[in-house]
Protein backbone atom coordinates (compact mmCIF):
# COMPACT_ATOMS: atom_id res chain seq x y z
CA UNK A 1 0.00 0.00 0.00
CA UNK A 2 1.36 3.37 -0.95
CA UNK A 3 2.53 5.70 2.20
CA UNK A 4 -0.71 8.33 2.73
CA UNK A 5 0.21 12.10 3.71
CA UNK A 6 -2.10 14.21 4.62
CA UNK A 7 -1.07 18.24 5.14
CA UNK A 8 -2.88 20.25 7.30
CA UNK A 9 -2.64 24.11 6.97
CA UNK A 10 -3.57 26.17 10.39
CA UNK A 11 -3.94 29.74 11.52
CA UNK A 12 -5.28 29.94 14.92
CA UNK A 13 -2.82 31.64 17.24
CA UNK A 14 -2.44 29.64 20.26
CA UNK A 15 -5.68 29.56 23.33
CA UNK A 16 -8.16 31.27 21.00
CA UNK A 17 -9.77 28.66 19.64
CA UNK A 18 -10.89 25.34 19.66
CA UNK A 19 -9.43 24.86 16.00
CA UNK A 20 -6.26 24.26 17.66
CA UNK A 21 -7.20 21.53 19.83
CA UNK A 22 -9.11 19.94 16.88
CA UNK A 23 -5.96 20.17 14.34
CA UNK A 24 -3.74 18.68 17.29
CA UNK A 25 -6.50 15.94 17.30
CA UNK A 26 -6.51 15.10 13.42
CA UNK A 27 -2.51 15.30 13.74
CA UNK A 28 -2.07 13.11 16.11
CA UNK A 29 -4.42 10.37 14.84
CA UNK A 30 -3.07 10.86 11.76
CA UNK A 31 0.44 9.61 12.94
CA UNK A 32 -1.20 7.19 15.06
CA UNK A 33 -2.77 5.44 12.29
CA UNK A 34 0.97 5.89 10.34
CA UNK A 35 -0.14 8.54 7.96
CA UNK A 36 2.46 10.93 7.00
CA UNK A 37 1.86 14.52 7.75
CA UNK A 38 2.86 17.85 7.11
CA UNK A 39 1.37 20.56 9.08
CA UNK A 40 1.94 24.75 7.68
CA UNK A 41 1.16 26.97 10.42
CA UNK A 42 0.48 30.30 9.05
CA UNK A 43 -0.85 34.04 10.50
CA UNK A 44 -1.20 33.55 14.22
CA UNK A 45 -0.83 29.62 14.20
CA UNK A 46 2.92 30.44 14.14
CA UNK A 47 3.01 30.88 18.33
CA UNK A 48 2.05 27.42 18.74
CA UNK A 49 5.52 26.33 18.91
CA UNK A 50 6.75 29.23 20.82
CA UNK A 51 9.65 27.71 23.44
CA UNK A 52 9.40 31.00 25.89
CA UNK A 53 5.21 29.61 26.84
CA UNK A 54 5.43 29.30 30.24
CA UNK A 55 2.43 27.00 32.50
CA UNK A 56 1.16 29.34 35.31
CA UNK A 57 -0.31 28.72 38.25
CA UNK A 58 -4.42 29.72 39.01
CA UNK A 59 -4.68 32.36 42.02
CA UNK A 60 -8.59 31.96 41.19
CA UNK A 61 -8.36 28.04 42.59
CA UNK A 62 -5.42 28.81 44.36
CA UNK A 63 -3.22 25.81 43.07
CA UNK A 64 0.79 26.09 42.20
CA UNK A 65 2.38 25.69 39.16
CA UNK A 66 2.65 22.07 39.51
CA UNK A 67 -1.17 21.28 40.81
CA UNK A 68 -2.46 23.82 37.82
CA UNK A 69 -0.18 21.44 35.39
CA UNK A 70 -1.36 23.95 32.68
CA UNK A 71 -1.32 22.58 28.91
CA UNK A 72 1.11 24.98 26.37
CA UNK A 73 0.88 24.49 22.83
CA UNK A 74 4.49 24.39 22.57
CA UNK A 75 4.22 21.13 24.58
CA UNK A 76 1.72 19.57 22.34
CA UNK A 77 3.38 20.35 19.37
CA UNK A 78 6.96 18.89 20.87
CA UNK A 79 5.07 15.99 21.80
CA UNK A 80 3.68 15.55 18.44
CA UNK A 81 6.78 16.47 16.49
CA UNK A 82 8.67 13.43 19.10
CA UNK A 83 5.12 10.97 17.62
CA UNK A 84 6.53 12.03 14.15
CA UNK A 85 10.01 12.21 14.29
CA UNK A 86 10.57 9.03 11.69
CA UNK A 87 8.22 7.32 10.51
CA UNK A 88 5.18 8.24 9.93
CA UNK A 89 7.21 11.76 9.86
CA UNK A 90 5.47 14.85 10.72
CA UNK A 91 6.90 17.98 9.29
CA UNK A 92 6.31 21.29 10.73
CA UNK A 93 6.76 24.27 8.78
CA UNK A 94 6.05 27.98 10.22
CA UNK A 95 5.53 30.49 7.84
CA UNK A 96 8.68 32.86 8.38
CA UNK A 97 7.21 36.00 7.55
CA UNK A 98 4.66 35.55 10.27
CA UNK A 99 7.68 34.18 12.27
CA UNK A 100 8.91 37.84 11.38
CA UNK A 101 6.22 39.79 12.23
CA UNK A 102 5.36 38.33 15.30
CA UNK A 103 8.89 37.48 17.15
CA UNK A 104 8.22 33.82 16.94
CA UNK A 105 11.36 32.61 15.89
CA UNK A 106 11.97 30.85 19.07
CA UNK A 107 10.25 27.67 18.45
CA UNK A 108 10.52 23.91 19.81
CA UNK A 109 13.13 21.93 18.28
CA UNK A 110 12.36 20.36 14.91
CA UNK A 111 9.86 23.27 13.63
CA UNK A 112 11.16 24.67 10.36
CA UNK A 113 10.95 28.23 8.61
CA UNK A 114 9.23 28.40 5.06
CA UNK A 115 6.69 29.80 2.91
CA UNK A 116 3.75 29.33 0.89
CA UNK A 117 5.44 27.68 -1.53
CA UNK A 118 5.60 24.87 1.11
CA UNK A 119 2.45 24.76 1.12
CA UNK A 120 1.80 24.46 -2.21
CA UNK A 121 4.92 21.80 -2.96
CA UNK A 122 3.03 19.78 0.55
CA UNK A 123 -0.37 19.84 -0.74
CA UNK A 124 0.38 18.87 -4.10
CA UNK A 125 2.76 15.76 -2.77
CA UNK A 126 -0.45 14.83 -0.28
CA UNK A 127 -2.95 12.34 -0.53
CA UNK A 128 -5.25 15.17 1.21
CA UNK A 129 -5.28 18.69 2.49
CA UNK A 130 -7.19 20.08 5.61
CA UNK A 131 -7.44 24.00 5.23
CA UNK A 132 -8.87 24.89 9.03
CA UNK A 133 -9.03 29.15 8.09
CA UNK A 134 -9.73 31.23 10.91
CA UNK A 135 -13.31 32.51 11.82
CA UNK B 1 -18.12 10.63 -7.84
CA UNK B 2 -16.00 12.32 -5.55
CA UNK B 3 -16.33 12.56 -1.66
CA UNK B 4 -17.31 15.46 0.40
CA UNK B 5 -16.53 15.99 3.76
CA UNK B 6 -17.60 18.92 5.32
CA UNK B 7 -16.17 19.63 8.96
CA UNK B 8 -18.97 22.16 10.83
CA UNK B 9 -17.12 23.44 14.00
CA UNK B 10 -19.67 26.10 14.32
CA UNK B 11 -23.16 26.22 16.07
CA UNK B 12 -25.89 26.93 14.06
CA UNK B 13 -27.82 28.85 16.20
CA UNK B 14 -24.25 31.46 16.65
CA UNK B 15 -23.33 31.27 13.24
CA UNK B 16 -26.48 31.59 10.60
CA UNK B 17 -23.79 30.14 7.73
CA UNK B 18 -24.19 26.96 8.74
CA UNK B 19 -27.17 26.57 6.51
CA UNK B 20 -24.88 27.38 3.38
CA UNK B 21 -22.99 24.24 4.40
CA UNK B 22 -26.35 22.33 4.79
CA UNK B 23 -27.30 23.69 1.28
CA UNK B 24 -24.21 22.80 -0.62
CA UNK B 25 -24.05 19.29 0.85
CA UNK B 26 -27.79 18.61 -0.41
CA UNK B 27 -26.83 20.00 -3.62
CA UNK B 28 -23.84 17.75 -4.13
CA UNK B 29 -26.17 14.88 -2.30
CA UNK B 30 -28.35 15.45 -5.49
CA UNK B 31 -25.69 15.74 -8.14
CA UNK B 32 -24.73 12.00 -7.05
CA UNK B 33 -21.87 12.19 -4.91
CA UNK B 34 -21.28 10.74 -1.42
CA UNK B 35 -21.49 13.36 1.23
CA UNK B 36 -20.32 13.13 5.09
CA UNK B 37 -20.69 16.39 7.26
CA UNK B 38 -18.40 15.75 10.12
CA UNK B 39 -19.98 17.79 13.88
CA UNK B 40 -17.05 19.00 15.81
CA UNK B 41 -16.63 21.96 18.77
CA UNK B 42 -19.78 23.59 18.94
CA UNK B 43 -20.57 22.23 15.71
CA UNK B 44 -22.49 19.79 17.66
CA UNK B 45 -24.90 21.49 19.57
CA UNK B 46 -26.95 21.32 16.69
CA UNK B 47 -27.14 17.46 17.02
CA UNK B 48 -29.13 17.71 20.23
CA UNK B 49 -32.94 15.83 20.32
CA UNK B 50 -34.28 19.40 21.70
CA UNK B 51 -32.21 21.67 19.08
CA UNK B 52 -35.05 23.94 17.71
CA UNK B 53 -35.18 24.13 13.65
CA UNK B 54 -32.20 21.85 13.44
CA UNK B 55 -31.91 20.41 9.52
CA UNK B 56 -29.55 17.52 10.25
CA UNK B 57 -32.11 15.30 10.01
CA UNK B 58 -33.56 16.63 6.12
CA UNK B 59 -30.06 15.86 5.43
CA UNK B 60 -29.79 12.46 6.93
CA UNK B 61 -33.18 11.26 4.92
CA UNK B 62 -31.49 13.00 2.02
CA UNK B 63 -28.89 10.29 2.35
CA UNK B 64 -25.77 12.37 3.78
CA UNK B 65 -23.92 10.92 6.20
CA UNK B 66 -23.85 13.21 9.68
CA UNK B 67 -21.38 12.06 12.53
CA UNK B 68 -20.96 13.98 15.64
CA UNK B 69 -17.38 13.84 17.23
CA UNK B 70 -17.52 12.39 20.37
CA UNK B 71 -14.90 14.28 21.98
CA UNK B 72 -17.05 17.44 21.01
CA UNK B 73 -20.19 15.95 22.41
CA UNK B 74 -18.75 15.07 26.13
CA UNK B 75 -17.45 18.92 26.69
CA UNK B 76 -20.39 19.89 26.34
CA UNK B 77 -22.15 17.16 28.10
CA UNK B 78 -24.13 16.14 25.15
CA UNK B 79 -25.08 12.20 25.70
CA UNK B 80 -25.43 9.69 22.81
CA UNK B 81 -28.90 8.73 23.60
CA UNK B 82 -29.57 12.56 23.11
CA UNK B 83 -28.44 13.14 19.76
CA UNK B 84 -30.95 13.41 16.73
CA UNK B 85 -32.35 10.72 14.54
CA UNK B 86 -29.85 10.42 11.68
CA UNK B 87 -26.84 11.61 13.93
CA UNK B 88 -24.15 9.20 14.52
CA UNK B 89 -21.30 9.72 17.05
CA UNK B 90 -18.20 9.40 15.83
CA UNK B 91 -14.87 10.24 16.51
CA UNK B 92 -11.67 12.02 15.48
CA UNK B 93 -10.06 8.42 13.95
CA UNK B 94 -13.13 8.11 11.85
CA UNK B 95 -12.61 11.64 10.39
CA UNK B 96 -9.02 10.76 9.51
CA UNK B 97 -9.73 8.02 8.16
CA UNK B 98 -12.62 9.53 5.79
CA UNK B 99 -9.62 12.79 5.24
CA UNK B 100 -6.82 10.25 3.88
CA UNK B 101 -9.02 8.78 1.19
CA UNK B 102 -8.24 9.56 -2.46
CA UNK B 103 -10.97 11.85 -4.66
CA UNK B 104 -12.04 13.37 -1.22
CA UNK B 105 -12.72 16.85 -1.21
CA UNK B 106 -12.41 18.08 2.87
CA UNK B 107 -13.43 21.49 4.00
CA UNK B 108 -14.22 23.21 7.13
CA UNK B 109 -15.74 25.49 8.43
Amino acid sequence: MAQKTLTVAIMDAPYESANSTTAFRIIASALKKGIHVNVFAYEGAVSLAIKDQAPHANPVKGTTVEEEDHPTTKNFVASLLELGKSNPLLTWVNCGLCVDERGAGNSVEGVKRGGPGDFLKMAMDSTNTLVIPTR
Amino acid sequence: MARYVFIESRDPFESRDTQFVSDMALALKRLGHEVVIFLAQNGVLAARQNARRSHLSLLAKAGVSVLADDFSLRERGVAGEELSAGVRESGIDALVDLLIQKETKAIWH
